[in-house]
């Protein structure tokens, strides 16, 4: 049922494919859904609180309750591979898997991102913020095609 | 470690680390968003909100938490708009008006990397809250290290002005960095349960990564070594906090409890 409810911001992709939804406990006829942001700052929390009531009530669900945690930390890596694909076929490139070399990762990340549109590698970054908190701006030197990078975190 | 766990002087000791953490990214996320529509290209103006977004974020996680530790009834909103500047605990570096583009970038940069520090400390915290938002903040921290150090070469190594201001930025701000490593006498209790770690035995540390990021940039780190004394963790501010906060505040404050 939860599979249903889109993420607000990337709006192709779900909710549950994304990770965001952490579990779901049924405890006679009371349900608590626990939930996690991708970001701190993510705006999106309230819409997204908001859709999994209604989605809950839709379906004659009265007795429940949203938890939001924060541990353990979100991480892109739950991403399925289906969100990973529609964020592809959409014009984002998906995020690499996280990397374990700390000090690396701080200061440089040298990782080849694939243009979504053409499949080139000759891509640069053009920023490392995007319209959303969770994307980067990078250009594609082989079809002269702006796209997204969903970050990984 | 649970909340529960915490004795009285401890939580006292907390209240006040959690909201120089809280505060600190509260004011430096402010400073940022006065960015919003003044960026100097458009990819910028959505960075420097987006960095913002994420220090507010932040904030919001410490301070609710330190509205539970303190036991008093009040959540983070009540925290960020119901105080006044004697009762922020934010570095005082974090307070400084946003300067040119120069300026801002070096403080994030500067302060990026000690938050850095910090949250990579503070996952191994023995108190579970705070181990949670640490380790989710990293994360993010990661990014507005990266974004800032990369700035901080092209200005740097650019053109002979931006790099005659970027320095200067890096002189007018280094004096107020040695205060993000002291510690206030309550933090002690916090320190021996480690709950918080001792900021002062990772000043070198801090040193390294910043020093080897100036260095490419072409930029030298000041000799003076007398630093201004401040301290944002007492209450002592500079007269720019009460001119922000009576902007950040005023819309709360007008009208009480009012919703979008």
């Amino acid at each position: 049922m939860l599979a249903e409810v889109k993420d607000p911001e990337i709006p192709l992709v779900t909710i549950t494919g994304m990770g965001i939804v952490r579990d779901v406990l049924v405890n006679d006829h009371h349900v608590e859904v626990v939930i996690t942001p991708t970001y701190s700052g993510c705006p999106a929390m309230k819409e997204i609180n908001d859709s999994i009531a209604q989605k809950l009530r839709e379906n004659n669900i009265e007795d429940f309750t949203i938890k939001s945690v924060l541990s353990p930390p979100w991480t892109t890596d739950w991403m399925t591979e289906e969100t990973r694909e529609k964020l592809k076929e959409s014009g984002i490139a998906p995020p690499h898997k996280v990397q374990t070399n700390e000090l690396l990762s701080l200061l440089s990340d040298k990782r080849v991102v694939t243009c979504p549109y053409c499949g080139s590698e000759d891509t640069k970054k053009t920023s490392e913020f995007g319209s959303t908190l969770c994307k980067a701006l990078h250009f594609c030197n082989g079809c002269q095609q702006p796209f997204e990078y969903f970050k990984c975190i | 470690m649970k909340l529960e766990e915490l004795k009285d002087s401890t939580r006292e000791a907390l209240f006040g680390y959690l909201l120089f953490l809280g505060d600190s990214n509260l004011v430096l996320g402010h400073r940022l968003s006065e960015w919003c529509g003044h960026g100097p290209m458009l990819e910028e103006d959505i960075a420097l909100a987006n960095l913002a977004l994420d220090c507010v974020g932040q904030s919001a996680n410490f301070l609710k938490l330190a509205g539970e530790v303190e036991g008093k009834n009040r959540n983070e909103d009540d925290l960020a708009y119901l105080r006044d500047a004697v009762d922020f605990r934010n570095a005082t570096i974090a307070e400084l008006p946003r300067g040119d583009f120069g300026y801002t970038i070096m403080r994030q940069f500067l302060v990026s990397t000690y938050l850095y520090i910090v949250f990579k400390n503070l996952r191994e915290s023995s108190f579970d809250d705070l181990k949670s938002i640490a380790q989710k903040s990293i994360k993010e921290i990661k990014y507005h290290v990266r974004h800032s150090s990369e700035w901080v070469l092209r200005l740097g190594d650019g053109t002979e002005e931006s790099h005659e201001r970027i320095q200067k930025s890096l002189n007018e701000l280094w004096r107020y960095t040695d205060e993000l490593f002291t510690h206030t006498a309550t933090d002690k209790t916090l320190i021996e349960q480690n709950i918080i770690s001792d900021m002062s035995k990772y000043h070198s540390e801090w040193l390294e990564i910043v020093s080897q990021v100036i260095k490419e940039a072409t930029l030298t780190i000041p000799e003076e070594k007398t630093y201004l004394y401040h301290n944002g963790r007492e209450g002592k501010h500079t007269e720019y906090l009460g001119h922000m906060l009576a902007e950040m505040q005023i819309l709360p404050r007008s009208h009480p409890g009012a919703v979008w």
